[in-house]
């Protein structure tokens, strides 16, 4: 019997169409927008100017305050402009453009394919390296690397949990890398496993990736430390304190950070950024998006330099198929729908997934009928129900006592309401006001 | 096409069910039952079930039309749902305007009065069955004899004599209330049940309403909808446990006057009330463990009326007594992630 978190859960149809298609290099943008706010925390500030020649992985803006990260240039070229610019949610955000002339990389990035695999490092260069290269969770979260590796005080890690579950449907980039680049990720956990102090790392993987079960085994061969796990399918294992459960069989407690149980969790695309950040001297400016949906004519897993603009990617992919409703930045249960398609990849777009009305429904509610099956499907336990008619009722207070800041947000409620009744709609509403209502207490 | 995009919070995709589909899902399972009552008790029991779904449709549309004045929501199967079970739980043989005048109650004060599907406390086909059973007892208990479609007469006449337990030989009234009859008189029940008599109980060749005899064929529905996940296994097997166990207690203090707990789960309406009129999404918990204590209750109480209340079917008592105390049974919380020590 093959591990997997307990408490709930759902079982979408994973609709992995490029599961098989190699990672393809996305040709260089003409424009490139780069925001400075690709990660959870404050933006980062602004240090070239209009008319500034920048190179590919040069800093350009500059992490400001613990919460926050570098962002590098993924183009060469001049300065455009530094300002705000409207990305796909139809919301300004600051950002620089850079008009692309060529392809010149920073000296120090190491290009060769040859795989680095010694390091001398102390754990605190090791974290200084991924703080300065700008890395980020690059699961869709964006937390910035650098702090999720310092250990608070008082806490010690246990084990590395790296995040090969991939369970949202439609996306396959960690997939790709996994296949591609098992022994890059190797080194990386052996580096990250250095850095936080463990003798201990689980990749968790779901039997839906056989190959990728495979292929991570055969590259930690040689790596004791190492122990894959191969995890039955069950959204959303890829959320962190799920996957911990599955992987080490223990449970964060609520309102805790996974290193409450000694867990660090780092997803795959992110780990492979670390290596070539720590062996390649290579900042993080740019990452494996899928470009993906039924009817799109030939979608691909696309290696894409940050600020690319979405257009161009859909257009390479044979552009946006025919009765299009939905643009999603992501997967189809936690991604979110683009407002337009000017706007660009950052770090944490996972994916470009192309709807039709028909495979995302907006029908209309009816009654709920009481079946209980958000309460059995809830991975964390709470009622979805209960919450949305709190919610309704503009009845916060009561929302705390029944968890709602305990919601991760998996959609797993919403997705099986047989009555198509929204419940996380409104259990965010819930989470917002609950938080204005914690923070007035304090 | 760029104007045209939606946008809309996560998630994105749906699983597909619907209150609709999971009320068909119900009916299909109910379908063996159905065919079993209509070659035991011939057409006349397709004929009480189809007055009763047609009334309970009619008098969910004619409330939401002209009396409530909101939107039609008939399409949604609930009303053909409650029409058909209300039917299952009737005799084959009661009158037209005993099955409308169910119906009226079922959909008008059990399911309307309370503002429709989702909001009502109570199972209204339960509420409709008991309504009847209660204004009119002599129409409502008197049931036809399956066998006599399918055995012949003298065999039974004979059996009459020899056997009083015999199934096959009740007339008129259900096992359990000739149990009961025996045993106000001052008898000893023959607790000796042959194998011949077990085998009719599963197959439904007994005396009862036309949907509750075919014990067999309401496993089968059951089988298809833990299969189809409608409904969890937890509120049907606790039911039927509690009541094997707890009059299996009964039955070993005193094995003349007490039933056999086997006789209890395949007699009356266990099978039916236990496997489609508890589960009622609507009336029953919403917590795995709300269930378990709802499902105890239910086959507690069912006993307890059997064995010494003033009828001799408890099931649908039990049922409805629970289902007001669902809305305490949903303050059991359910075991929430991260609360482990």
């Amino acid at each position: 019997m093959l591990k997997r978190f307990k408490k709930g859960g759902i079982h979408p149809h994973d609709n992995k169409i490029t599961r098989a298609k190699a990672i393809e290099v996305m040709p260089l943008p003409k424009v490139a927008v780069i925001s400075m706010a690709q990660h959870i925390g404050a933006p980062a500030s602004p240090v070239v100017k209009r008319g500034d020649i920048v190179k590919v992985g040069q800093l350009i803006g500059q992490a400001k305050g613990f919460i926050s990260a570098n962002i590098h240039s993924s183009v060469s070229g001049t300065v455009k402009s530094v300002g705000d610019a409207v990305n796909s949610m139809g919301l300004l955000v600051p950002s620089v453009t850079i008009t692309v002339d060529g392809d010149e990389w920073l000296e120090t990035i190491d290009r060769s394919e040859e795989i680095v695999e010694k390091f001398d490092l102390s754990p605190k260069e090791i974290v200084s390296i991924v703080a300065s290269t700008g890395i980020v969770g690059l699961g869709g979260a964006t937390f910035p690397s650098n702090v999720k590796h310092s250990i608070p005080e008082g806490k010690t890690a246990k084990a590395l949990v790296v995040n090969g579950v991939e369970c949202e449907p439609y996306l396959t980039a960690d997939h790709r890398l996994m296949l591609e680049h098992g022994r890059e990720i190797v080194v990386a956990i052996k580096i990250i496993c250095h850095a936080i102090g463990v003798e201990k790392a689980y990749i968790g993987i779901e039997n839906n990736k056989l190959d990728a079960i495979e292929s991570m085994t055969k590259a930690s061969a040689d790596t004791p430390i190492i122990e894959v796990v191969p995890l039955r399918v069950q959204y959303p294992q890829g959320s962190e304190k799920q996957l911990i459960e599955a992987t080490m069989g223990a449970e964060v407690p609520s309102g805790a950070l996974p290193i409450q149980v000694g867990a660090v969790v780092q997803n795959i695309g992110t780990m492979y950024a670390i290596y070539q950040a720590v062996q390649k001297h290579k900042p993080l400016f740019e990452r494996v998006v899928t470009v993906t949906g039924k009817s799109v004519s030939e979608p691909k897993n696309l290696l894409t330099r940050v600020g690319s603009p979405v257009n161009d990617m859909i257009e390479y992919c044979g552009g946006v198929p025919e009765g299009t409703a939905k643009v999603i930045d992501g997967g189809p249960m936690m991604g979110r729908s683009m407002a337009n398609l000017s706007g660009v990849i950052n770090k944490g777009s996972s994916g470009i997934l192309m709807m039709p009305e028909t495979e995302t429904p907006a029908n209309d509610a009816s009654s709920c009928i009481r079946c209980g099956k958000c309460v059995q499907v809830c991975p964390m336990g709470l009622e979805p129900y209960l919450l949305n008619v709190l919610a309704d009722k503009r009845n916060f207070e009561e929302c705390i006592e029944h968890s709602a800041m305990d919601c991760i947000e998996c959609g797993s409620c919403s997705f099986t309401c047989p009555a198509h009744i929204r419940l996380l709609d409104n259990i965010r509403i819930a989470k917002r006001e609950v938080g204005k209502i914690l923070r007035n207490r304090k | 096409m760029k104007n045209k995009l939606l946008v809309a919070p996560s998630p994105h995709i749906h699983s597909g069910n619907s209150t609709k589909q999971l009320m068909h899902g119900v009916l299909i399972a109910l379908l063996p039952a159905l065919v079993v009552s209509i070659i035991f008790f011939g057409w006349a029991s397709l004929y009480v079930t189809a007055v009763a779904v047609a009334s309970c449709v009619f008098f969910e549309w004619f409330i939401q039309k002209f009396m409530l004045k909101r939107p039609i929501s008939i399409m949604d199967s609930s009303a053909i749902l409650t029409g058909v079970l209300l039917s299952f739980n009737l005799p084959a043989t009661v009158p037209v305007w005993l099955v409308i005048l169910g119906s009226l109650f079922a959909i008008g004060v059990a399911k309307m009065s309370y503002g429709g599907l989702g909001s009502n406390v109570f199972n209204p086909a339960l509420a409709g069955r008991v309504f009847l059973l209660i204004s009119f007892p002599v129409l409502m208990t008197t049931y036809p004899i399956p066998e006599a479609n399918v055995m012949n007469v003298e065999t039974k006449a004979f059996q009459c004599e020899t056997n009083i337990l015999s199934l096959d030989a009740v007339t008129g009234a259900t096992p359990l209330a000739e149990a009961r009859a025996i045993v106000a008189q001052g008898g000893e029940l023959n607790t000796n049940m042959n194998l011949v008599t077990v085998k009719n109980m599963l197959l439904g060749v007994k005396g009862g309403s036309h949907g509750e005899v075919a014990v067999l064929a309401l496993l089968l529905g059951f089988a298809y909808m833990l299969y189809k996940k409608i409904i969890s296994w937890h509120i049907p097997v606790t039911i039927l446990l509690t009541m094997f166990a707890f009059s299996g207690i009964i039955y070993f203090f005193d094995t003349a006057h007490y039933l056999h707990p086997l006789f209890h789960i395949l007699t009356g309406g266990a099978m039916l009330g236990a496997i489609f009129m508890a589960t009622d999404y609507v009336t029953s918990p919403m917590t795995h463990l709300g269930m378990i204590i709802y499902a105890v209750m239910i086959g507690v109480i069912t006993i307890l009326i059997r064995t010494w209340g003033g009828y001799p079917e408890g099931m649908s008592f039990a049922i409805l007594l629970m289902n007001a105390a669902t809305p305490l049974l949903n303050k059991v919380k359910p075991v929430k992630f991260g609360n482990k020590k």
